[in-house]
């Protein structure tokens, strides 16, 4: 059996799972990785797309819209801030989601506008990847 | 003396007092419940992220380029006050000793020639800050339409001081609430929150050894905004658990008291009835004697 990690998953609401993983796939904002046994510690800030993490008998997906993931040799624990299981993601949901994005893109301060323009984008994307 | 007609009404409208403070007793336990639910559900979320802002500030807080989020914007002068209350009253001394804290702090810092800004979350905070500090309050967040306070109620509030923040508004924002301690025990507490203050000690030790993607200022900005929207919706979290503690052991004192003075009543009233039929017998007797 491969090494495994302590996988962590929590909303400011709640703890949506906690398990041990094998691999944990993590959409980071510079790039999307994937966290395994003995991985360097590192902490990334998120990107909106798909969490994974891959157990040795279970396999969960979450929709992230933001929040950041700790990553250390023996765990992997992800702070989100929203944060949906794929199985329950309507379209309404990220419609929902996209909405936000928008109206927060449409009161964001001049230096603030990129970011919030790449969440939208961000969150568009994360519809298509889900729509298939 | 009152007639025993009197004596009647009013016990009769204490046993309906009682029932009305015994129920809002049960529903306001129920409540508690849940909010505690509420409150521990999203306990990991708050400690993992002061940890690791702990580590990050402790390592990015020293230089020069820190945010203005965690370094401040130099200056002292304007003082937001959020007085974080409940919508509703009937819950003893929760709003009072609320309210008392942050008069005290706005006071002390009006007495050192500070400009002072208030904003108020629940109305009953509102009401009692009006009669005397009304010309600093510049806003108002009302949550008396939500049922359950999530985190998009904190976002909403954080973005707002944030908002303000950004416009040069104020230098020194601090969150005003009662933590949760026990039902009959609240404490009224004042918070920080921008400039951050993260407590050193909640990094641990391993916090220096972490890579940081993108850069350690990146995430820095990137988290400190979360950061207040936490501290809101921790502070919102251990709120609504002491309102309902509050409420829960003011009703129980309520219907207590209510027992008392149905009792106290019940003797007089017995005692005016005995009295009377005393009386009623004597006019008889000596009637008859008189024959």
């Amino acid at each position: 059996m491969a090494a495994t990690v302590q996988f962590d998953l929590v909303s400011p609401e709640k703890r949506l799972a906690s398990f041990q993983a094998v691999e944990v796939q993590i959409p980071g904002t510079d790039g999307d990785m994937t966290a395994m046994a003995g991985h360097a510690s590192t902490i990334t800030t998120l990107r909106p797309g798909i969490l994974k993490a891959v157990g040795s008998d279970q396999t969960q997906a979450f929709a992230v819209t933001g929040g950041f993931a700790e990553i250390t040799a023996g765990g992997v624990s992800v702070l989100a801030e929203q944060a949906v299981a794929v199985a329950d993601l309507s379209g309404t949901v990220l419609d929902q989601m996209i909405e936000q994005a928008r109206e927060l893109a449409s009161v964001a301060l001049p230096e603030d506008k990129d970011a919030a323009e790449k969440l939208v984008q961000d969150m568009m994307a994360l519809r298509q990847h889900v729509n298939h | 003396m009152p007639s025993l007609k009197d004596l009647k009404n009013k016990i009769t409208s204490i046993k309906n007092t009682r029932k009305i403070t015994k129920a809002m007793q049960m529903v306001a336990a129920a409540k508690l419940r849940r909010a505690q639910e509420a409150a521990e559900a999203g306990r990991p979320y708050a400690e993992r992220m002061n940890a690791v802002m702990a580590g990050l500030s402790a390592s990015v807080g020293t230089s020069t380029s820190a945010p203005r989020l965690l370094a401040g914007t130099g200056e002292d002068k304007v003082h937001l006050l959020v007085v974080m209350t409940a919508e509703r009253g009937l819950c003893g001394g929760f709003n009072s000793s609320i309210v008392r804290l942050a008069r005290v702090k706005a006071n002390e810092l009006l007495a050192q020639g500070k400009t002072v800004k208030i904003l108020t979350v629940g109305k009953k905070g509102r009401e009692q800050l009006k009669r005397d500090l009304a010309a600093h309050m510049i806003g108002h967040v009302d949550l008396s339409d939500v049922k359950r306070v999530g985190y998009a109620q904190a976002q909403a509030i954080a973005r707002d001081i944030l908002t303000r923040f950004d416009a040069g508004e104020f230098d020194v924002a601090t969150l005003f609430y009662n933590r949760f301690q026990s039902v009959i025990s609240q404490i009224p507490t004042a918070q920080q929150v921008i400039p951050a203050k993260y407590d050193a000690a909640d990094a641990g030790d391993a916090v220096a050894l972490y890579d940081y993607e993108p850069s350690e200022e990146g995430i820095l900005a990137d988290l400190l905004p979360r950061g207040v929207a936490t501290q809101v919706f921790t502070a919102l979290l251990e709120n609504g658990a002491s309102e309902q503690g509050a409420r829960m052991s003011a009703m129980d004192n309520a219907t207590r008291n209510a027992g008392d003075m149905i009792d106290k009543y019940t003797t007089i009233y017995n005692r005016s009835r005995q009295a009377a039929i005393t009386k009623e017998l004597i006019e008889i007797i000596s009637g008859a004697e008189a024959l």
